[in-house]
């Protein structure tokens, strides 16, 4: 696609000011490979999009959200009931956050089974899993925001279990609530983590993600790896355009899915939080922590002397700290064969989470 | 003018980006322009107890989203105007000195009718209608829109 003579000029403008040949360059000769797994590569842009579209709307809800206990539920009434596309908003920011966690485990399990964090892209897989972490708090802080009754309650359920960590228990549930009950000073932290503190670590995290990745380009799959090491030459595309536009396809994909989900399955208000109303029947936490959620209340309350629920959030832990630490766990070159061990760990992984997910979704 | 195949699906790609653009932008055009203020106008509200306000004083109150003064005057007589200077907005207040309405921004003064009297305000403040009702003695102030 040649661009039109305004932008043309434009780019010789700039081009006579910044010298813009080694940027041309790289994108003129940047490739990406082409084969049969090449789909999976479309995930991470998805994931991306998706966080495009959270950071718009978000910034669009901040023009009328008010954090404070006695107004948070109202101004979130007054943006869907008063403001022209309020609804619209509000339900893409809702739709878009519990997509993006989706796209981010299947960019996660994509990245896992094709073996693409091998060195040297360990950097990339931390950072990845460290964003994955960080999109799970968004969803947490955020869900607490519209100061409703479900949202109130798997708040303390949530902030509660932080308090089963040996030793920094109490001190983590205070520090997460503001105090020692979940309240308005409770909202304005998580509005305060939820606008600010996250946003700046994802700006971190996410520019390093794309860096590295930029820096190392696409990896292959073993397989793949393996023929190109044989000297089976393999196919390529050019980045600009071929693969750009790609990616804007399954953009436009992603955002027909969204728009659909934001159309016709609008996001519930509920009712306005109230600390002494009984919990209500049927509570809990977003699809995301279901799963463990559900693996929660099935330990036992006590094994082998030990608390259950400090079993259960231990395990959690061990659980990320093995995720993040992936790459430094199969140490084979980037072109050996799969580990078979780690694969039944994945598969493992992958069927407990929906198992589980399922499961929490269904239990009484 | 021969149409190329290649240039018949770029201007089919622009007008694809160009629709997008627009289907984003109008609603986030739309959202971004506040909403009419939904709190009904208010008509009249009720100052408080006659008594309560002492001769030659003024009291600045809320009246719907916007303030409003009620003076008595030296002679015990009550009348109100909204709050806001004409000038550049404002808030008023009584000076029983002179017995004026005094705005501290520039200085502006209003008699007890409103009615300019020196500095930059252009307009006189705008009257509202004040009411006593109820027992002798026992009399709320009433102020409504005239």
């Amino acid at each position: 696609m040649r661009p039109p003579a305004v932008t043309q000029q434009v780019l010789a403008w700039l081009d006579e000011r910044l010298d813009l040949s080694g940027l041309r360059a790289f994108i003129a000769e940047k490739s990406v490979p082409r084969h049969r797994h090449s789909v999976w590569y479309y995930m991470g842009g998805i994931t991306l999009f998706l966080v495009g579209v959270q950071v718009a709307t978000g910034i669009l809800l901040l023009l009328y959200y008010r954090p404070s206990a006695a107004e948070a539920y109202e101004s979130v009434q007054f943006i869907v009931s008063q403001v022209e596309f309020g609804w619209l908003i509000r339900n893409l920011h809702s739709w878009s956050a519990n997509l993006l966690i989706l796209m981010a485990f299947v960019h996660l399990f994509s990245t896992f089974f094709l073996r693409a964090y091998r060195k040297p892209r360990e950097l990339t897989w931390v950072t990845g899993v460290l964003l994955l972490f960080i999109m799970m708090g968004f969803g947490f802080s955020g869900y607490l925001l519209p100061w409703n009754e479900l949202a109130f309650f798997a708040t303390k359920v949530g902030t509660g279990i932080a308090g089963a960590v040996p030793v920094a228990g109490d001190f983590m549930v205070r520090f997460l609530r503001g105090g020692d009950e979940v309240t308005g000073a409770t909202l304005t932290r998580f509005y305060g983590i939820h606008v600010a503190i996250l946003p700046a670590i994802t700006t971190v995290l996410l520019g390093v993600h794309l860096l590295l990745i930029q820096r190392q380009g696409m990896s292959v799959p073993p397989s793949i790896e393996k023929r190109a090491k044989a000297g089976e030459k393999i196919r390529e595309e050019p980045f600009f355009p071929n693969y750009v536009l790609h990616d804007v396809m399954w953009w436009y994909v992603a955002l027909a899915v969204l728009a659909a989900l934001a159309l016709f399955l609008p996001w519930e208000l509920g009712k306005k939080a109230d600390a002494f109303a009984p919990v209500p029947a049927g509570i809990r936490p977003e699809w995301y922590f279901l799963a463990m959620f559900q693996t929660l209340k099935l330990i036992p309350s006590h094994v082998f002397g030990l608390e259950g629920e400090m079993l259960g959030v231990m395990g959690f832990n061990i659980a990320a700290v093995l995720l993040l630490l992936v790459p430094f766990i199969d140490r084979r070159p980037a072109d050996s064969g799969q580990s078979r061990v780690l694969t039944a760990a994945g598969i493992l992984a992958v069927t407990y989470l929906v198992v589980f997910t399922i499961y929490g979704y269904y239990a009484a | 003018m021969e149409l190329k195949r290649r240039t018949f699906l770029d201007s089919l790609l622009s007008v694809g980006f160009v629709s997008t653009a627009v289907a984003v932008l109008y609603p986030v055009w739309r959202y971004v322009i506040p909403p009419a203020n939904a709190e009904p106008a208010t008509d009249s509200i009720v100052a408080g107890k006659a008594s309560e306000f002492a001769k030659n004083s003024g009291a600045v109150m809320k009246f719907g989203t916007k303030p409003a003064i009620l003076v008595r005057m030296p002679d015990g007589d009550f009348r109100a105007f909204t709050a806001v200077c004409t000038h550049l907005e404002c808030t008023v207040q009584y000076k029983p000195e002179t017995s004026q309405i005094w705005c501290a921004c520039h200085n502006g003064m209003y008699d007890l009718a409103g009615n300019v009297v020196s500095g930059p305000p252009p307009r006189p403040l705008d009257a509202f209608k004040v009411n006593l009702r109820g027992e002798p003695g026992q009399e709320e102030v009433v102020i409504s829109r005239t």
